[in-house]
């Protein structure tokens, strides 16, 4: 059991940091929006499932008849993540303005919201499934519950090798990418007027609204941000795995939702640090104990974290992040 | 094989299948023609055969070939103006088994089936047993492969396929006999099938001294990069894959890009295009995938199945596809049982209990159990977007 984990540990850690990107980018969009509106944005692993389809489409469209590499495999990654953003960035906006901004305006709970959202999801799926995968991706015969494959568009190389310690390409962009939109995010959030409007509307709305705020253009932004970087998380994940269904967010919006959690919910840098932590906790549980027990370990982590550090490992929230 | 995997398709199909078993079970899309029940009053008799599986759902690509083959087997026979002619009544449970169950009911009460073809899945197989029984209806699976299926002492139940036991045995032993491999990976995604087939692959390859090392997959993930780090780490000389091809795909991909070589395996669930489009590029090619289901349209293993094949092809303007030669033995079943007088459920019963003729897969032949007195499993081999047969697993070599 430990000599898997030692024989493992190098390759173990450079997957689980490059899940964790991913984890971490879908997680700001959980973390950004409870923090400005305390509420559960369940419908968010659907922004990222849109997110992937357009950058799907985007490769398709293009046609890449071959793996790229170097320079212009970051050039079409480029390209492919704008178009994601864009996509993701008003899906997340749409729904905000459908499913929550209504609710809001009428004095809804929060709970009311919520259910909001778990209907948002559940549509946004299906409407996929059985209308836009399809007619994308011309498949009327098969339909849209099975995966959709891009084109082999990357040409994997290690670009670092020493003894165990190996590197693919794809991986290292993913961590370089998450971290890089993350620092940007954070300087955005800290130094920018719009970002201190975030913060402030975080803090406490009322007063922010008094002091001259307008609460509803930061709640549309916090949704564009957050759906932003799941575009990005979406041209990532697209690069990584070159397929994408229906269903895909799921599984990663509640991985990228406890990440959230894991890191400090509401907090920036709180999610960057759960989403890390979290894909190296399941690489190495699995290391351990096998494949099967990787969410078995990743929630156990989870509760006695939560039970030392109810906040989260980096606690504080959004309205308290250093300026 | 197929249990439907609700629970890879979570909370949103769930929802949506009930919706869908609630419209189909009233729905009248099995009723057949008008043919009074005891067409005593017609110039040649005609009975109901029904036929049930997934028609229409996620998973009808491997069912609708079977149906189609049954269909086919039926015209010829009809053409021959027997004295008792044979209508065939589809039932569309699209795999789910609470619409299965109604659809029998329907099937017995209303339509009066006298045999059916189905189910084609092992979930609803389990759950229309009981009522089959009930209704002393014997029935044919072309396709249900759980072994657990003939161990109910159901006296009705057949199948024309060999169960998972015996083609987990069968790649099993192909694997240590034609590659010789000393060191064995094999991995499953926990689902019912899966799991099945995987772990008597293991049995049986332990049993001739192959070393074993396992993982599990999580069909909803995307990211198998512990599975591929512990692959990597064993170094093995083959990969044994138990799942479907949507997974099974994935895995194999993640598996060539994260530089692993060796011989890869799976089970009849994978046995799709699917497995070479989820794996990408020319990464599927090389791939050895058994089946207890013969697909032959060159006559590799009988001349039979090439004249079925071409038959087929004659007909629906598709190449042969997976299941056609066992739908075409299970109406040949029926027909030959029918053909011989035995017009009403009870003595087609007894008859298909001593029916010992040869189909186009194999010798049509049940043990009182339902199960098929002789189970070949095939393997087949993937390259570029298809696969072809390799041979029959007891007999066919390393794929060059």
């Amino acid at each position: 059991m430990l000599d898997s984990f030692l024989t493992q540990f190098w390759p173990a850690t450079v997957d689980g940091l490059s899940l964790g990107s991913i984890y971490a980018l879908v997680a700001l969009g959980y973390t950004m929006v409870y923090g400005v509106l305390r509420l559960i944005n369940f419908a968010h692993s659907e922004v990222f499932m849109v997110g992937t389809v357009a950058a799907l489409f985007t490769l398709t469209t293009i046609g890449v008849s071959h793996e790229l590499s170097g320079v212009a495999l970051i050039g079409m990654l480029l390209l492919v993540a704008v178009i994601a953003i864009v996509v993701s960035g008003v899906t997340a906006m749409g729904l905000e303005y459908i499913a929550y901004r209504p609710l809001r305006k009428r004095g809804g709970s929060r709970l009311a919201a919520l259910i909001s959202a778990i209907g948002a999801s559940l549509f946004l799926q299906q409407l996929f499934a059985l209308i836009v995968i399809p007619r994308l991706f011309d498949l009327p015969q098969v339909g849209g519950r099975l995966p959709v494959h891009s084109p082999d568009w990357v040409r994997l190389s290690d670009v670092i090798a020493i003894g165990d310690f190996v590197v693919r390409n794809d991986k290292l962009l993913v961590v370089v990418a998450a971290v890089v939109m993350m620092v940007a995010l954070d300087q955005f959030v800290n130094r920018t007027n719009l970002g201190r409007g975030i913060r402030a509307t975080a803090q406490s709305p009322e007063n922010a609204v008094l002091m001259g705020v307008n609460i509803d253009r930061i709640i549309t932004a916090t949704f564009a941000i957050g759906g932003a970087m799941a575009g990005v998380a979406a041209a990532l994940y697209l690069m990584r795995f070159q397929e994408t269904n229906y269903f895909v967010g799921f599984l990663l919006g509640i991985k990228a939702f406890t990440a959230a959690v894991l890191g400090g919910i509401g907090n920036l840098r709180g999610a960057l640090v759960g989403g890390l932590v979290l894909g190296l906790i399941e690489m190495y549980g699995s290391a351990i104990f096998g494949s099967e027990w990787k969410d078995v370990v990743a929630f156990v982590v989870l509760v006695l974290v939560l039970m030392f550090r109810p906040t989260g490992i980096l606690g504080e929230s959004l309205q308290q992040a250093r300026a | 094989m197929r249990y439907r995997s609700i629970v890879r398709l979570g909370v949103a199909l769930a929802a949506s299948s009930l919706v869908l078993a609630a419209c189909g079970g009233g729905g009248d899309q099995a009723t057949g023609g008008g043919a009074s029940p005891s067409g005593a009053t017609e110039a040649a008799k005609t009975v109901k055969i029904g036929l049930m599986g997934d028609l229409t759902g996620e998973n009808s690509g491997i069912v609708i070939p079977l149906r189609n083959a049954a269909k086919l087997a039926l015209e010829e026979y009809n053409a021959t103006n027997p004295a008792t002619k044979i209508e065939l009544v589809e039932y569309d449970s699209q795999g789910v088994p609470e619409q299965a169950t109604a659809l029998a009911q329907q099937a017995i009460k209303t339509d009066k089936i006298v045999g059916l073809i189905g189910p084609a899945f092992s979930g609803e197989s389990r759950q229309v047993g009981p009522i089959l029984e009930e209704g002393t209806i014997p029935s044919i699976s072309a396709s249900a492969t759980n072994p657990l299926l003939s161990q109910n002492g159901w006296k009705y139940w057949h199948r024309i396929v060999a169960n998972d036991d015996i083609q987990g045995g069968g790649v099993g032993d192909y694997i240590s006999r034609a590659l010789g491999a000393k060191k064995v990976f094999v991995i499953h995604d926990n689902q019912e099938y899966s799991k099945g087939i995987a772990d008597v692959v293991s049995k049986t390859l332990k049993g001739s001294g192959v070393n074993i090392q396992t993982d599990v997959i999580d069909p909803q993930g995307s990211d198998y990069a512990s599975t591929v780090n512990k692959v990597k780490a064993a170094a093995p000389d083959a990969v044994f894959y138990g799942g479907y091809y949507a997974q099974g795909g994935r895995l194999l991909k993640q598996l060539r890009d994260g530089g692993v070589k060796a011989q890869f395996l799976s089970g009849d669930g994978s046995l799709d295009a699917g497995l070479a489009k989820g794996a990408g590029g020319n990464n599927a090619d090389g791939a050895v995938v058994s089946c207890p289901c013969l697909i032959d349209p060159t006559g590799k293993a009988s001349p039979a199945s090439k004249k079925l094949a071409d038959a087929y092809q004659a007909k629906y303007n598709a190449p042969t596809a997976i299941y056609v030669g066992e739908g075409y033995d299970s109406a040949t079943a029926f027909i030959e049982a029918i053909k011989n007088g035995n017009t009403d459920p009870e003595s087609i019963n007894k008859y298909l209990a001593t029916i010992d003729i040869p189909g186009v897969t194999k010798q049509i032949k049940f043990a009182p159990t339902g199960e098929p007195t002789s189970g070949e499993v095939y393997v087949y081999l993937f390259k570029g977007d298809t696969y072809s047969l390799l041979g029959n697993a007891k007999e066919a070599s390393k794929p060059a």
